[in-house]
């Protein structure tokens, strides 16, 4: 699986939505992205690369496009 | 009657602040709450949509100052729950976010201020208010049962007292709002800082969101209110890293916190010059009644601890007969002058006075230790709490039964419900309908096919029998 499946798919399980859902989706949009959510997708995150995430970027991860960035950084270096 | 806040004797200072940039000074408060009641004509019932914005707080305190009572609810309530309330109570009037006008196009906004407007609704005849009502909450925060309690003007003030006394509040505070308004827990915080004279930093964001730590670091917060899950939430962004020079005071409540939760934050305080302090409390006594003084969090760990100032804890076994033994558990009762007039049901009931005395069997069963610290061992009552708020699992079971035509049986432990039910096709619709009603997380449900819902002779559920799913 390429990171872009990985990373597609713990949205996907985390909040039981459909792939066509992914793009442009942000914090709190659906009722699954709120606080409580949004703590099990980083987990997820981070279990799928294997990854610790700072609490600043933690804080940051506010969409789908927004997370990848992220997780494109030097220190997670996750590439897409 | 008294008002709860005499704002005009507050020094000049800034009682609301949002994230905004927007503040109202307590003299401002002043005026704008004489204003707002003045446009409501008298007591009366008023149905408040909350949220944490400053349209919203300075409503609540208009009302409960001027005599007009108002019943607190989410404004992300569901439209069916919110319409079956105003059925079940009549009130005069709504107070309601104003981008939240369309949802109530039959009715006539009469008055509006700081992004709030006051909806008159077509009830001509409205239920007689008893004398000292002031103030109606739910009892499950989330499901819209019609259940109410009733919390006079006493209760609020004694109860904010004992808060501002036992926190050693005062004007120099700025708590930063984590927890809605219209629960019992959050209403509290801000109950007793607009006592205190404090300024409430004012935000609808989540611990979860950089808008919310941007505010809280640029208007200096010094304190916060979480349920056990916040901490939990917490303790995974690593929290302890943050730099929060001005951040003085963090209370616990709404549920019993992990041991080793409590543990790190009780050490992070302790090295960081901060004080922790796990609470205890109910919407039925206001909201506190005991509390864990923050020089014991580490020693007394897993203790509620011991009652607030002007209240009592006793024990009590099955017969009643009050336990004097450390060590013993028993029905946990509280005594005090914020134990609150009782429930309602029905609009009639909002005329009935003090049923309770003072008294409060709180469903939960605890013990005390040698040196009189009080530990929560258990409930009586069939209730979880999810992410801090009450859900009634009886409750539930009618919702689904009500929803869907079938059979269902709830059951589990805090944060983790289980919905159980023989109809595997229904599964994923009666997961996103609790979901749904409640306005709670989706993984906060779990819903289990089983082939039958086990009961006993007289068709009563066996809940024990579906205990061995909890753990899973």
């Amino acid at each position: 699986m390429s990171n872009l499946e990985k990373y597609n798919e713990a949205f996907i399980t985390t909040f039981e939505i459909g792939a066509d859902q992914l793009e442009g989706l942000q914090y709190q949009d659906i009722p699954e992205w709120d606080s409580v959510g949004h703590m099990t997708l980083i987990a997820a995150m981070e279990d799928t690369f294997d990854i610790i995430m700072d609490t600043e970027d933690i804080i940051d991860f506010s969409s789908y496009e927004k997370g990848k960035e992220i997780l494109s950084k030097d220190n997670y270096g996750v590439s897409f | 009657m008294d008002r709860i806040w005499d704002f005009s004797a507050q020094e000049p200072r800034i009682a609301l602040r949002d994230d905004r940039g927007n503040t109202l000074t307590y003299e401002e408060m002043q005026y704008e709450t004489d204003r707002l009641a003045a446009a409501t004509g008298g007591r009366c019932l008023v149905f408040s949509l909350c949220r944490n914005e400053i349209g919203s707080i300075m409503g609540y305190a208009a009302f409960v100052n001027h005599g007009i009572v108002p019943l607190l609810l989410s404004s992300r309530l569901e439209d069916s729950l919110l319409r079956n309330l105003i059925d079940t109570y009549a009130p005069s009037y709504l107070w309601i976010p104003e981008d939240q006008s369309g949802r109530f196009a039959d009715m006539e906004a009469v008055y509006s201020a700081h992004g709030y407007a006051l909806m008159k609704t077509a009830r001509q005849e409205a239920y007689p208010l008893n004398d000292a009502l002031g103030l109606l909450l739910t009892t499950s925060g989330s499901t819209g049962s019609p259940k109410l309690v009733r919390q006079s003007y006493v209760n609020i003030i004694d109860n904010a007292q004992s808060i501002v006394k036992y926190l050693e509040l005062d004007a120099e505070e700025r708590p930063i709002t984590t927890l809605p308004m219209n629960y019992t827990y959050g209403l509290s915080i801000i109950n007793s800082h607009l006592l205190a004279g404090a300024t409430i930093l004012v935000t609808d964001k989540d611990f979860t969101q950089r808008g919310f730590w941007d505010f809280f670091r640029e208007a200096g917060a010094t304190s916060f209110g979480g349920v056990p899950y916040t901490y939990e939430m917490l303790d995974r962004m690593r929290f302890y890293r943050m730099e929060l020079p001005s951040l003085r005071t963090m209370t616990q409540a709404g549920g019993k916190i992990l041991p080793d939760i409590q543990e790190k934050f009780a050490k992070y305080a302790v090295e960081n010059d901060k004080r922790f302090f796990v609470m205890y409390g109910a919407c039925e006594a206001t909201a506190r009644m005991g509390y864990l003084p923050a020089e014991m969090a580490l020693v007394k760990k897993g203790s509620v601890g011991i009652a607030i100032p002007g209240g009592r804890f006793r024990l009590i076994d099955g017969d009643e007969r009050e336990i004097t033994d450390p060590n013993v558990v028993g029905e946990l009762i509280y005594e005090g002058k914020n134990v609150t007039l009782g429930y309602a049901e029905c609009g009639a009931d909002l005329n009935r006075g003090d049923e309770c005395h003072g008294v409060l069997k709180t469903g939960d069963m605890a013990y005390f230790d040698e040196d009189g610290f009080f530990y929560i061992s258990g409930r009586k009552k069939r209730f979880l709490k999810i992410f801090g708020n009450r859900v009634n699992l009886d409750e539930m079971e009618r919702l689904i039964r009500g929803r869907f035509n079938v059979d269902a049986a709830c059951t589990g432990i805090d944060d983790r419900l289980s919905i159980f039910t023989t109809e595997e096709t229904l599964m994923k619709p009666i997961q996103e309908y609790a979901a749904a009603v409640t306005r709670l997380n989706p993984s906060a449900f779990r819903v289990i096919h089983i082939d039958e819902i086990p009961k006993n002779d007289s068709g009563k559920t066996l809940y024990s029998a579906l205990e061995q799913y909890n753990g899973l």
